[in-house]
């Protein structure tokens, strides 16, 4: 069996282990993730996107058939090992801070010549429609695996992305009058049997920094930082935030930088 | 406890971070409305603040001083309208769904359905239910531990309907104030609370 043939049973089970794990089980989300490596043992379906994206790295596209292999993610073209763990940063070619995302995004429209509209069609797989972003990151994302997060906050821009992603993380709006604070700001608090990362704490950032992106068994999808953020803005009942928006790379680095430090492990399993 | 207590434990208790000490986001509001776009109901009015939020956010996690617990807690309660029947208690069972029910003007949500309260989202209810969330007090036992006077009843009405009426800042949604949960919803939870055939009380 190919790699990718074994990886597509296994993404067969977990959609079905995914159906009993969405349930209101009696089993909190480390005891259903026990459970699944007790079944599964390492193998994460992760994998599929990482190969996906490494042959989207390599292949040369767009008006100017060229592969992503130039593309600067902040260690100089072309160099992904670690490179993760240093983002967000400020970038001098674009002026900007930028995340994995949107810093993608950059090298496919600038390098390879690919229409934005094209790049941003399927920012989020589902099923059928596969998301070559996902993909792409997850492939760099397990290329900084073991690196330490290295965020230095030594531009002002990158300090002043910091400050709104703080001040975003505490605003309250909606009709529920929730901020990120509301579930993120104490230690050993649950939603239903999920438990919730205390985010202003080093300790809590680096749990949950360090496991993104993951492969979601309850949607037998693998999702990126993006995604998280604007799925838990969604359950704030509030608008669609915009993927690459300051706000989103704001709350990134706000969330990155209180995880300096802490050890790479993604793309992790999540529930 | 008094409050600068309260503040001084919880700022030890924060942990090792450095707080990188921020220029202020001159207007929070229309920096985050540029960054969002509508979603079919949750639209960018969403992200206007009343002046409770506005307050609440200011204080970030910090517990707030008495006078300005004082200016909230009394703008909160007097929003609340009693049930205009006068009967506080509603139908357990109906109450029960209520309580179970998360989803509720959500983007991806079915307006034509009714909203949920999600109480079992932050608070232990009926002792059989499990999978209790801990972001709020035990409420197991309530109508059976504290009776149904009058004014045990409108207190509870009143944190139901506005929680910042006796919570300041509380991560409790203000179901009857900003129209999450209908009157009679919140009339059905208060049985589910209260009635002593309840799952909760037994």
């Amino acid at each position: 069996m190919s790699v990718q043939d074994r990886y597509i049973s296994l993404v067969a089970a977990c959609t079905l282990l995914g159906a009993s794990l969405s349930l209101p089980a009696e089993q909190t989300s480390e005891e259903a993730i026990a459970e699944y490596h007790a079944m599964f043992g390492d193998e994460n379906p992760a994998e599929l996107w990482q190969l996906r994206g490494e042959e989207l790295w390599k292949t040369p596209r767009g008006s100017r058939q060229v592969s992503l292999e130039a593309c600067d993610l902040g260690k100089g073209p072309g160099v992904i090992a670690g490179a993760y763990a240093e983002l967000p940063r400020w970038f001098e070619d674009t002026g900007k801070v930028q995340d994995l995302e949107s810093r993608l995004v950059t090298c496919m429209t600038n390098l390879q010549g690919l229409p934005e509209s094209e790049v941003l069609a399927v920012k989020f797989g589902d099923g059928e429609q596969k998301s070559e972003l996902e993909a792409i990151t997850a492939y760099v994302a397990a290329a900084s695996r073991g690196s330490r997060i290295t965020i230095p906050l030594d531009h002002a821009a990158e300090k002043a992305a910091y400050a709104l992603g703080e001040s975003v993380f505490f605003y309250r709006a909606g009709p529920h009058d929730f901020a990120c604070a509301t579930c993120h700001s104490e230690s050993g608090k649950r939603i239903r049997l999920q438990t919730l990362p205390q985010l202003t704490t080093s300790e809590g950032a680096q749990a949950a920094y360090t496991r993104w992106p993951a492969y979601r068994v309850s949607q037998g999808e693998l999702r990126t930082m993006e995604w998280r953020l604007q799925d838990c803005l969604r359950q704030q009942r509030l608008p669609q935030l915009t993927y690459g928006s300051d706000v989103a790379i704001g709350l990134t680095m706000y969330l990155a930088r209180n995880a300096n430090g802490g050890e790479m492990a993604a793309p992790s399993i999540k529930r | 406890m008094n409050s600068s207590f309260r503040v001084t434990a919880l700022l030890l208790c924060m942990g090792p971070l450095v707080s990188v000490l921020a220029e202020p986001v001159p207007d929070l509001t229309a920096t985050l409305k540029a960054a969002f776009t509508d979603k079919r109901q949750a639209t960018l009015d969403r992200l206007d603040q009343d002046e409770t939020q506005k307050l609440c956010t200011q204080l970030r996690d910090q517990v707030p001083t008495s006078e300005l617990s004082q200016k909230i807690t009394r703008m909160n309660l007097a929003t609340v309208k009693p049930p205009a029947d006068g009967k506080y208690l509603g139908d357990w069972k109906a109450g029960e769904v209520v309580a179970s029910t998360g989803t509720g003007l959500q983007s991806s949500d079915d307006p034509a359905k009714p909203n949920g309260g999600n109480c079992y989202a932050c608070h232990e209810l009926a002792p059989t239910e499990m999978a209790y969330g801990t972001l709020g007090p035990s409420l197991k036992h309530y109508g059976k531990l504290r009776g149904q006077d009058p004014a045990v009843l409108a207190y509870a009405w009143s944190m139901v309907y506005n929680s910042n009426s006796y919570a300041p800042c509380s991560n409790m949604p203000r179901f009857g104030h900003r129209g999450i949960l209908t009157e009679q919803q919140m009339k059905d939870v208060m049985a589910y609370l209260f009635d002593a055939a309840s799952p909760v009380n037994q």
